[in-house]
């Protein structure tokens, strides 16, 4: 494979920060938002060790926690309001800062100028600006950590009138949940910048012969989603805006008349904490395919390239992934079947929910049938794209229970539903993620992961994830409740003990395991094997033409020019078992 | 291998994944069939019938899961390479898509349809005229149970007139409101729907009773009526299923199911008793 | 292109800058992209969109609440009128702008900007004395539902005019420094059509508070 070298024209060097820190190159910033969302993700790890630690050992003095956290561990034991600001907080880093970050602002970023053929984005200060607004967001979200008060307690969902009223109804509804909407009004403001550049780069900048139905999954499912994000993102924006009206203005939009907080009858009137909801489901559903869509595109592309086989059926991948975003819109109701929204609302939605369900099945079929007749080399890659096939298959099923609104009068708000989100939205697109960064790591810095550890990092991930998230569908069942501080205090749960035990302490042999991976990363970027070609995976997309790591204006003097589909692996009658794209009709016999 | 179709190698990472998926298989299937953890003991009628959901739900997805994750298992460790061979390059079958698209969507209408049936008995059914009626109310962190007592009329409420000692703001003046009984406990008659009617005074709540599979959100501002029919005796707790702060995790109150309407009668006449006396 | 070039060369990627092909309509295309439309007016599109999606974020809690039973409308000084033809104004001129852009008219449209740059702070102008007149009424943020979304719909809208107006100020200076043309106004196009939807989420929200 010959080696092009992107050539550097006449024009100044450009000093360590223009060029690594305030770049405006997509690539730089693609991995500025992956490194950060990292670093969110340490966070709110941590954050949820605490709470297993909690809920394993409820009420346990831990002597060690009680001088690092005096206030937060008042007497060596964790307090009430620390463990429901822990469970607010590390939803929110979690949803927001992690995922949709890492998968829309990490991967989005770094790939699509150089999937399309591109040289960098539509707009690449706006696109610096979006990561310096986000770097910013995340500042403050961690700041919510440490005001007086703490941090909110209201979960990352936030419900009115318990976040409508300032901090009558707790500490840590002042400060920290001032802090909160402000993080993610800054977060929205850079996701919507981020919006514009991918869909604008996307529709616009596409390279010669590159037409919409020969993009790589990826791709769809970026552009897909930075849609779905526009559209979703300012309804969040709207609620947030009334919900800051009610805690600083006073007006009424979500307090009714006549509540009364802390022995105090409140002023509002006509207000309705079920409006919240509504406006807070709408973006929140969408927002959830804004991140598992990412995850099944990435996925999709990195299995066929390691199955040497083409994605099967992809025209129906593209319009499973349509479908489910538009679906997305109307199915936010699913979270509200017990919230005393209409019960002709709740059968509504029942059956669109049913619906969604669909799609994904198909998505699901066809990634068996990639694998079907495969000849499958297994790197740590391909092994985390497989492993998400089974994990989202686990949570998606669960789903399935939850839409259906009998079944969930029982089940909503217990850990069945933490169990369903966790499988479906935290580890099927960490999985995606993970493989992503295997496999596209030798893009960025030009070296490879350590793949022994990388080994290790997946098959303990994946018994791990396993071990601590099935059983929470146990949980569930016998009724277990989300976001309670102490499950001991019910008879009824007192049966769950060892199993709160069992999934805390997987969940700390898991985030030992994601160690294995932090280390391999840092590590690798300055002392990987260094990667001696363009295309050591022999994928087909265009990524794969320019030189590990990709250089400035990534491709060399002339863009590329795509004559086929992402997905000839193992063509009949080809010279090689996979074609890439730029390769003309004819010319892979020779 | 030779091109394309067939079997391909089988390695270690491949037998290892299907290891592990028919480990998943094993173990799910046990704890879903042996159950050694399981629902709460079902003492409602509504219950039996959301239990039947979700068995039914179960089932489906039960195979959908093991078949999943089995052929995904056997498909790992029966297509592996070792880096050179060539794989299948078929990549299209419409007919088998729509027959499994159009076949999950069948059972996803039959599984909705079943649904619904339960969902429309529990909420789209009208209680028989003289079921009786408990108002319940949420509090931080406090559930309150108000009893219209014998003349079956429930005394006026007013958020003004709340305070430490008139926990729901009963009007007293209000001649209905005499014989009304304000309690922390809830009693109900075996056999016999009860209305409940979920109130909050401050922010959600749910009043979640895990083995009469009740669960309803008690939303400020709202009055909700949900109802149920307990088929067992005894003493049952009940939970705040919506986070509401701190103490959201000790906000327990306790059902009783009475045998028979006389005793829940005696009941009431004993609190109203006690309280008078205080 | 030579905007482009200057952007990639400031943004450190050394590419030499390709030879394009002119695009119809006021310069932005995308080099060899065969997509109609240009760049920054999907950008454009892409952002009235969101916040259309945020208006009516806010228009489906005006609804969901319209419907309380305490509900009580507040009715709105004569300024509320005032200022919507203010604005209304404000598209007239900033339409004549273009159409002067088309023919060349420089002075015409440097004219014509500039009085829309004046209406559209009359605009906010006149939206802050009717907030003041409101006040003083009586009618406060809090008085009714009614009035607070008074109040945050038209301070939402109030914010977006004057993102509108900054975008306003660089097209002048465009305009003013020789660089729009009838061959090359997009900016201009772009500002214009971002200030008419502005205008007519304006209008909307008035027919919403006043009639609905």
């Amino acid at each position: 494979m010959q080696v092009q070298h992107a050539t550097e024209h006449a024009h100044p060097q450009l000093g360590f920060w223009r060029k690594y820190v305030f770049s405006t190159d997509h690539k730089i910033i693609g991995i500025q938002y992956m490194i950060t969302a990292m670093a969110m993700a340490v966070v709110g790890g941590l954050l949820s060790m605490l709470m297993r630690l909690q809920l394993a050992w409820p009420s346990q003095a831990w002597p060690a926690l009680g001088k690092i956290f005096p206030v937060a561990f008042a007497g060596n034991v964790m307090e009430p309001s620390f463990y429901v600001s822990l469970v607010t907080m590390h939803g929110t880093i979690m949803v927001f800062f992690l995922f949709t970050a890492v998968l829309t602002g990490g991967f989005g970023n770094f790939l699509i100028p150089l999937q399309i053929g591109a040289r960098d984005m539509a707009f690449p200060f706006l696109n610096a600006l979006s990561y310096w607004v986000f770097l910013l967001s995340c500042i403050v979200i961690i700041a919510a950590l440490f005001v007086a008060g703490g941090a909110p307690l209201g979960g990352w969902t936030a419900y009115a009138p318990l976040s409508a009223v300032g901090d009558a109804s707790g500490p840590g509804e002042g400060a920290g949940m001032t802090l909160w909407i402000t993080a993610l009004g800054l977060f929205t403001v850079s996701g919507l910048m981020g919006g514009l550049n991918y869909v604008t780069t996307i529709l616009t900048m596409r390279t010669k012969g590159l037409s919409m139905m020969r993009l790589p999954l990826t791709q769809w499912s970026l552009l897909i989603t930075a849609v779905l994000g526009l559209l979703a993102f300012p309804v969040l924006l709207a609620a947030a805006i009334l919900l800051t009206f009610d805690r600083v203005g006073g007006t009424s939009f979500f307090i009714p008349s006549g509540i009364i907080m802390n022995n105090r009858l409140l002023g509002n009137s006509g207000g309705h904490p079920l409006l919240w909801q509504h406006l807070f489901w709408f973006f929140g559903h969408p927002e959830v395919y804004i991140v598992i869509l990412p995850a099944m595109g990435m996925a999709s592309d990195i299995l066929s390239t390691f199955c040497r086989k083409p994605i099967f059926s992809y025209k129906m991948m593209v319009y499973s992934m349509v479908s489910i975003a538009g679906l997305s819109f109307i199915v936010w109701g699913h979270h509200m079947f017990v919230s005393g929204m209409s019960p002709f609302l709740g059968s509504v939605f029942t059956m669109t929910t049913l619906v969604i369900a669909v799609p994904s099945a198909v998505k699901t079929f066809n990634w068996l049938g990639t694998i079907w007749g495969a000849r499958i080399r297994f790197t740590t890659a391909s092994l985390f794209a497989i492993g998400f096939i089974s994990v989202f298959v686990s949570g998606g099923l669960s789903g399935i229970f939850l839409g259906s609104s009998a079944a969930d009068i029982y089940l909503q708000d217990t850990y069945f539903v933490v169990a369903h989100f966790h499988l479906v939205m935290a580890i099927a697109p960490l999985f995606a993620a993970f493989a992503g960064i295997y496999y596209w790591f030798p893009k960025m810095f030009g070296r490879f992961m350590n793949e022994m550890l990388g080994k290790l990092h997946f098959w303990g991930s994946l018994i791990g994830v396993y071990a601590v998230f099935f059983p929470m569908h146990i949980l569930g069942i016998t009724g277990h409740m989300r976001r309670i501080y102490d499950p001991l205090f019910y008879d009824f749960l007192k049966p769950d003990k060892n199993i709160n035990i069992f999934v805390s302490v997987s969940a700390f042999c898991l985030a030992t395991v994601q160690v294995v991976f932090l280390l391999n990363f840092i590590i690798s970027i300055f002392a990987g094997k260094r990667v001696k070609e363009n295309n050591p995976w022999q994928a087909t997309t265009l990524e794969w033409e320019t030189p590990c790591p990709t250089g400035h204006g990534n491709f060399g003097d002339e863009l590329p020019v795509v004559h086929r589909w992402a997905f000839d692996y193992s063509v009949p009658g080809a010279k090689h078992d996979f074609v890439p794209q730029t390769v003309p009709p004819g010319a892979e016999k020779v | 291998m030779a091109d394309g179709n067939g079997p391909g190698r089988i390695t270690i990472a491949g037998l290892a994944f299907a290891f592990l998926m028919l480990v998943l298989i094993i173990v799910s299937v046990w704890l879903f069939i042996a159950r050694p953890w399981w629902f709460p003991q079902l003492a409602s009628v509504r219950g039996g019938d959301i239990d039947g959901v979700f068995s039914a739900v179960l089932i489906v997805t039960g195979i959908a899961f093991v078949g999943v994750q089995g052929v995904l298992g056997y498909f790992v460790a029966r297509y592996g390479s070792r880096g050179t061979e060539r794989a299948g390059y078929w990549h299209d079958n419409p007919k088998a898509e729509a027959g499994l698209l159009i076949g999950t969507a069948v059972i996803m209408t039959i599984l909705v349809f079943m649904g619904q049936r339960v969902w429309a008995s529990i909420y789209f059914t009208d209680a028989p005229p003289g079921t009786l009626e408990v108002q319940a109310t949420g509090q931080q962190f406090q559930w309150y149970f108000h009893y219209a007592g014998p003349d079956g009329v429930f005394g006026r409420t007013d958020a003004k007139l709340i305070s430490d000692s008139n926990t729901l703001g009963l009007d007293r003046k209000d001649p209905a409101s005499k014989d009304d009984l304000i309690t922390p406990e809830m009693h109900v008659v075996v056999d016999k729907p009860v209305k409940v009617r979920l109130r909050s005074k401050d922010v959600i709540h749910s009043f979640f009773l895990p083995n009469m599979r009740y669960k309803q959100d008690a939303v400020p501002g709202m009055s909700i009526q949900v109802g149920f029919t307990p088929t067992k005796t005894g003493k049952f707790e009940i939970a705040c299923a919506e986070l509401c702060g701190n103490g959201h995790y000790r906000m327990r109150a306790f059902l009783t199911v009475e045998k028979s309407e006389q005793d829940l009668n005696n009941w009431i006449k004993e609190q109203l008793a006690q309280q008078a006396g205080n | 292109m030579p905007v482009l070039t200057e952007e990639r060369v400031s943004g450190g990627i050394g590419a030499p800058p390709r030879r394009t092909p002119p695009s119809g309509g006021g310069g932005g295309g995308e080099s060899d992209s065969s997509f109609p439309v240009s760049a920054k007016q999907i950008a454009t599109w892409l952002l009235m969109t969101g916040i259309a999606m945020l208006f009516a974020g806010l228009t489906s809690a005006y609804v969901v609440l319209r419907g309380v039973p305490t509900w009580e409308k507040i009715p709105l000084p004569p300024q509320v009128w005032m200022n919507t033809l203010i604005l209304a104004a404000s598209s007239l001129t900033l339409e004549l702008a273009r159409r002067s852009v088309k023919v060349d008219k420089i002075a015409a449209l440097r004219q014509w900007l500039g009085i829309t740059a004046i209406l559209g702070i009359a605009f906010l102008a006149g939206q802050i004395v009717l907030w003041r007149e409101l006040t003083a009424s009586g009618v406060l943020l809090t008085s009714t539902l009614h009035s607070s979304f008074f109040y945050v719909l038209s301070g939402i809208h109030a914010v977006h005019i004057l993102g509108g107006l900054i975008a306003l100020a660089m097209v002048s200076i465009k305009a003013w420094s020789g660089r729009i043309s009838s061959i090359s106004f997009e900016p201009l196009r772009l500002c214009s059509t971002y200030w008419h939807f502005m205008g007519g989420v304006w209008l909307y929200l008035i027919l919403l508070l006043v009639f609905a």
